[in-house]
């Protein structure tokens, strides 16, 4: 097992980054994303220049279909969203 | 949406309560172009489009969606659950696209095999069930097996679509007994859907008696696209008026057309 003494060596002398206490880890369409505490759905829409009347927002596997309620939604650490829209198709 | 030639003579072609103007549905799959995409389409006399549910592309989220080129108020989008294989994601897909807003219809496609792309006809008829419970019109895509139709429609499917051959393979119809039997047997309408490779596939599907077609790689993957979409707008109206028109009996001998009487020397 060549791999494995490299490994036990290395185990946490890598510094992971410090969490920050002002941003949200998320991850979004599959992948990770950070976003300032206290953003709505709404505002990390527009942070990310998509128009919420073009796109349909799942949250942890809950579709949200109110687009109007978006303002009101705020965002939580460790948030899995997926944005998906209307592409070309058969 | 020019009225068709056929569409004076005909009945209405209405799917779940919808009357929809043109028998040929088109995708917007795999066109050069966006620009090539709408002049297809719009050759095609098309007013159902179908479109996929995918992922915004974060990086480049601006001219990407299908919604900035097609018009949803001159466009019938119907969204399908292509690419899907399991019915957790064909619903999940299929509650997206609605969510999206436009209707409550949706082209449902489960998807079998890789290599083939038939459809899982088991899986279909489930996820119809539930869709159709939770009020969504399914159009459902299945092979050209009757039994398999018939569920479908049990299932509550507004329509059933059984393929002519495979997804994107342009065979053309490969079995006219199979839809005809699956036309005559269901109360629903049935639309071809996939394997229409040109123009003389397309009237020859409608010539079944089928209700409608639905094609893309078709029309997107024809060296120019825009002529084959008109090509296909008038041969689904030649095969629909042919249908209507009632074709002469197949003879295995030849009669002749002109008068056998007052010949020469006789």
């Amino acid at each position: 097992m060549p791999n494995r003494p490299l490994q036990s060596i290395f185990h946490g002398m890598t510094t992971l980054p410090a969490h920050d206490e002002s941003t949200l880890d998320l991850t979004v369409n599959g992948d990770p994303r950070t976003t300032p505490v206290g953003t709505s759905l709404a505002a990390f829409l527009t942070s990310l220049d998509l128009d919420p009347r073009l796109v349909v927002v799942e949250l942890n596997r809950a579709i949200l279909r109110d687009r109007d309620a978006y303002g009101g939604i705020g965002l939580s650490e460790g948030d899995v969203l997926e944005i998906v829209h209307f592409v070309g198709g058969g | 949406m020019a009225t068709s030639i056929a569409a004076e003579t005909d009945t209405e072609f209405v799917i779940g309560g919808r009357t929809f103007a043109s028998r040929l549905m088109v995708g917007t799959g795999k066109y050069a172009s966006n620009s090539q995409m709408i002049h297809a389409i719009e050759a095609s006399g098309a007013e159902v489009v179908t479109v996929a549910v995918r992922r915004v592309d974060l990086d480049r989220a601006k001219d990407e969606g299908m919604l900035h080129h097609l018009d949803p108020a001159r466009y019938f989008l119907l969204a399908n659950t292509a690419g899907c294989f399991t019915l957790d994601d064909t619903l999940r897909y299929a509650r997206l696209a609605r969510a999206a807003g436009f209707n409550e219809w949706v082209k449902l496609e489960v998807i079998g095999d890789q290599q083939t792309l038939l459809p899982d006809a088991a899986a279909t008829i489930e996820a119809t069930r539930i869709l159709a419970a939770e009020g969504f019109r399914v159009m459902a895509y299945t092979n050209d097996d009757l039994i398999s139709a018939l569920r479908l429609e049990d299932a509550g499917a507004v329509c059933v679509m059984p393929l002519a051959s495979p997804i994107g393979s342009g065979l053309g119809l490969l079995n006219p007994f199979a839809i005809r039997t699956i036309k005559h047997r269901l109360s629903v309408p049935v639309i071809v859907d996939a394997g229409v490779g040109t123009a003389s596939d397309a009237a020859l599907a409608m010539e079944q008696g089928i209700d409608g077609l639905l094609m893309n790689t078709g029309i997107a993957a024809a060296t120019d696209p825009v002529r084959m979409a008109r090509a296909m707008r008038l041969a689904v109206e030649a095969g629909r008026l042919a249908y209507l028109a009632g074709r002469m009996p197949r003879r295995e001998v030849a009669v002749p057309s002109s008068p056998t009487t007052g010949m020469l020397g006789t």
